[in-house]
């Protein structure tokens, strides 16, 4: 029985092409991922993508190496009535296996609150955030109704505009509600993403750090036009953004007079049989 | 019913069997429709606008299924009870292809029954994905409008959902779960024909949506979307609800299968782990199911007798229907997959020619995962403004999860070790589910980590993930069973080359047509929906063709099976695959009775493999956790 160390075989190639593959996927493949870094919430996410790749690609390589390995060469090579080596179990075994993946669940569980606890990483939080962005803000609310957001800013008197515009640098506090079913505002390159459900007040942080138009849609099935839910906006500088919202104040002056007051929900009244 | 082969066939159609119980089932529908027009309250008032009396469809449906099932004969052994009828346990168990169109007792019958029933959903409901992916070939809408499309997604996702919960359960599991254990048959004979009908009913009644206008909600069916859908949202009503029935049904008795029907010697250490894989997903079905019929009835009244649980502006709010449905969608995803565990494992020693290494491993691996897949619930809530401090335990215990199945991994790893490994059709397809199955864990960290389920929640991502889980894993492990077990089940075996040739196709359209959804996902396309950046146009194309590869390697398989089955049909041995497993040690076909006399078991199923002569080397460590 001239057995070869199968183990050391196996170790070294998985050794081999993950010190190959790990920093390639993490220097190289992970930074052109979306949604970029274009702001605190969407850097915060590419951050636990790469570090999530990091940890991953050497699991997978382990597991398709031993795959491969064991299906090459514990593969029936001599005759048809041909058996294996019957061991069942293996405690030497179990224990590391059982550790190891503990440990990494451990960690992943650990690192992602403490990533999450960054005003939460971007996404919904509902009326009472657990993790905030401390300091000065900028409420912005987004109204979602079947089938298309708009935007009040309550601190330049409530205007609602059809379009959304931030200012960059600035941090921003996204309330998010419905008048009607449940939605979700989900801007990718923002890298905010939050449920909007009527009556529900739900809080969203993030800090655009460069100028730049991103996409928005809704990506919480809500009826028959959900596919044609999405619009464009802007992230643009401080003082293009002071002259935008003073446009938007004077040419929507007498629909803000006629709107509600400025409120964290609405009660709707859902229309039955709308969709 | 020996007499029955004599009669002349229009005598044989007449009795209470499957044309008896549609022809019922459509008197019960009209009968239904009618009461409810008689009884709905003048206080509704959006019918008078609309014409959609909920009350009346809902109404139609209970009796259209109380009518099939009466007409099937299932209500005759309780009213002959009544009247003083003796106890009987068999019924149509002999007798030619009569039985397979109504109730039979025969748990071999019902695991054919049910392998064809689910077989036709699983087709149309791949139709349906077809004909999603011939839409999504351009950005904007070419072939249907949003309101079919909407429907059409959510008739894929719905009936799969649905109707393959019972994928391998069903089939399989009936059928040879009670061989396995040496069992003459199920704890619940006449439930075990029961869940295959309400089954069937449930289908029907969810293509019948069409006839009302389709609903627009997905297989989610959140409200208050869903109290604003017209009333062919009814029909998912009805399916889900039945469908929640069946499984647990199916469920109750493969628990009670498995505990009281086991041949003398058969410890719950020696059980085949493929009856462990029952056992944990009877009692997910048990205690999940019924949580779903709950929400639905809720969301029946929210929409017939305008009752509000649900809708905020009453008082409701739409996340108890959030927080029920996923209570309830969870457990069901494993519902799923832990089937799946069971048939991999089953299969992988027989072709390692080794025995299942770590047995007590795999078990406490499928076990921990039902029982952790109750506390994972609010992942799929991570954005919807639901109690933001509790994310953190959501996201530990979701990644918990990955602890289980890590061991399921260790199993099928170890058996590996030094196998002698013989690569059948079944075998390829149990390697692939390793592979699937590790993307789609994998995946499913990312969506775990609440910042980069932030990026993805909602998105293709998501849809790539349950996909590889789900497709790569149940229907992967599905087709292996079918391989494995069709030769005892037919007494024919599939042919060999055209099952190759359907695997590689298979397996290479799979991943063709869902890894690049990971990429779209990310790049920031939303599901459900008509329209897309046309920036993403290449890569949906790329999916599109890919999808229909995939749907073509079905056909191969259908080829397969008229080849094998009904053309060549070459009758295949008793136990081709030189299995140690009890089910294979009967003759075929498998009498009614299975065992002359209860089998006495004195070990597990996997004594395979010859002694190791020198102290083998142990399998490497250095391999950590599949996601």
């Amino acid at each position: 029985m001239n057995e070869p160390n199968h183990i050391r075989r196996i170790a070294i190639a998985w050794f081999v092409l993950s010190a190959i593959l790990t920093p390639i996927v993490v220097a190289v493949i992970a930074p052109t991922l979306p949604p970029g870094d274009a702001t605190s919430a969407a850097a915060n996410q590419l951050f636990d993508d790469t570090l999530l790749l990091g940890i991953v690609t050497p699991i997978a390589v382990a597991i398709i190496v031993y795959f491969a390995y064991a299906m090459i060469v514990f593969r029936r090579q001599g005759e048809p009535s041909e058996e294996g080596v019957a061991t069942r179990d293996n405690r030497a075994v179990h224990i590391p296996w059982l550790a190891g993946t503990t440990v990494i669940v451990l960690f992943l569980a650990t690192f992602g609150t403490v990533e999450l606890a960054d005003a939460g990483a971007g996404g919904g939080q509902g009326p009472e955030p657990a993790f905030k962005l401390s300091g000065d803000v900028l409420p912005v609310q987004v109204i979602a109704q079947q089938w298309e957001f708009t935007y009040r800013y309550p601190t330049y008197g409530g205007v609602e505009t059809a379009h959304l515009e931030l200012p960059v640098g600035k941090k921003v506090e996204f309330h998010v509600t419905s008048l009607d079913v449940i939605h979700s505002f989900w801007a990718p390159r923002l890298g905010v993403k939050a449920d909007a459900n009527p009556g529900v007040d739900n809080v969203a942080f993030v800090e655009p750090r460069q100028e730049m138009s991103f996409e928005l849609r809704c990506s919480e099935l809500c009826g028959l036009w959900h596919g044609y839910m999405f619009d464009t906006g802007q992230v643009v500088s401080e003082s293009a953004f002071g002259e935008w919202i003073e446009e938007q104040k004077r040419v929507f002056a007498p629909a803000t007079k006629a709107l509600p007051k400025y409120s964290t929900h609405y009660f709707p009244e859902p229309e039955r049989r709308a969709g | 019913m020996s007499e029955a082969v004599v009669k002349p066939l229009w005598r044989r159609l007449i009795g209470f069997n499957l044309l008896s119980g549609i022809l019922l089932g459509i008197v019960g529908f009209y009968f239904g429709w009618w009461l409810g027009h008689q009884i709905h309250a003048p206080s509704l008032e959006y019918f008078a606008d609309t014409n959609q009396n909920d009350v009346a469809l809902l109404l139609g449906y209970l009796f259209a299924v109380i009518g099939f099932v009466a007409g099937l004969g299932f209500l005759n052994y309780p009213f002959s009870r009544m009247l003083g009828g003796p106890a009987t346990q068999a019924e149509k168990e002999e007798g030619g292809v009569g039985r397979y169109f109504t109730l039979c007792t025969d748990h071999k019958v019902v695991g054919i029954q049910y392998l064809i029933g689910i077989g036709f959903f699983f087709f149309i409901a791949g139709m349906n994905a077809m004909l999603i992916r011939a839409e999504l070939l351009r950005p904007s809408p070419q072939l249907f409008g949003a309101g079919n499309y909407l429907t059409l997604v959510g008739l894929h996702g719905t009936m799969m959902m649905g109707i393959m919960t019972s994928g391998i359960l069903g089939p399989f599991a009936n059928y040879f779960l009670p061989l396995m254990i040496g069992a003459r048959r199920m704890a619940f004979p006449r439930i075990e024909s029961l869940t295959f009908w309400l089954l069937m009913a449930a289908g029907a009644i969810l293509m019948t949506t069409l006839f009302f206008g389709g609903f627009p909600t997905g297989w989610t069916g959140y409200a208050p979307l869903n109290d604003e859908a017209n009333f062919g949202f009814d029909s998912y009503i009805f399916f889900f609800g039945l469908v929640g029935l069946s499984m647990t049904l199916l469920g109750i008795n493969m628990i009670v299968t498995t505990i009281t029907m086991r041949a003398p010697g058969l410890t719950w250490g020696r059980l085949p782990i493929f009856c462990w894989g029952a056992i944990s997903t009877g009692i997910l079905m048990v205690l999940a199911a019924p949580v779903l019929i709950a929400a639905l009835l809720m969301v029946a009244f929210d929409r017939s007798v305008q009752t509000s649980f649900f809708l905020s502006s009453g008082g409701g709010s739409p996340y108890l229907f959030q927080n029920l449905f996923w209570f309830f969608g969870h457990p069901e995803v494993y519902v799923l997959a832990l089937p799946g565990f069971g048939i991999i494992l089953e299969i992988l020693p027989v072709f390692a020619r080794k025995p299942l290494w770590g047995y007590r491993t795999a078990v406490a691996g499928i076990l921990g995962v039902a029982l952790l897949s109750f506390f994972v619930w609010q992942h799929h809530l991570f954005v919807s403004g639901l109690n933001s401090s509790l994310r953190p335990f959501y996201m530990f215990s979701t990644e918990a999860i990955s602890i289980p199945t890590g061991l399921v991994f260790l199993a099928g790893m170890g058996t590996l070790w030094r196998a002698k490994i013989r690569y059948t059709v079944p075998m390829l397809f149990c390697l692939a589910w390793f592979f699937n199955f590790f993307i789609g864990g994998a995946s499913g960290v990312f969506l775990s980590d609440v910042p980069s389920d932030v990026a993805t929640h909602g998105s293709f991502f998501v849809m790539a993930h349950f996909h590889y889980t789900i497709m790569g894993g149940l229907v992967f492990a599905f087709f292996a069973g079918i391989y494995y077990w069709v030769p005892k089940m037919f007494g024919v075996a599939l042919n060999e080359k055209l099952g190759k040739i359907h695997f590689w196709t298979m397996f290479i359209a799979f991943n063709s047509t869902f890894a690049p959804l990971f990429a779209l996902g990310l790049m920031g396309m939303a599901r459900r929906v008509v329209t897309y950046p046309s920036h993403l146009q290449p890569l949906n194309d790329w999916v599109s063709v890919s999808a229909f590869v995939l749907g073509a390697s079905m056909l191969i398989f259908l080829f397969n099976v008229v080849y094998s089955l009904v053309i060549k049909r070459i009758p295949a041995p008793a136990n081709p695959w030189d299995s140690h497993s009890l089910e294979w040690q009967l003759p075929t076909p498998v009498p009614v009775e299975n065992f002359e006399r209860p089998p006495v078991i004195n070990t597990d199923p996997y004594d395979y493999g010859v002694p190791p002569v020198a102290l083998p080397p142990a399998p490497p460590a250095e391999a950590p956790a599949p996601g």
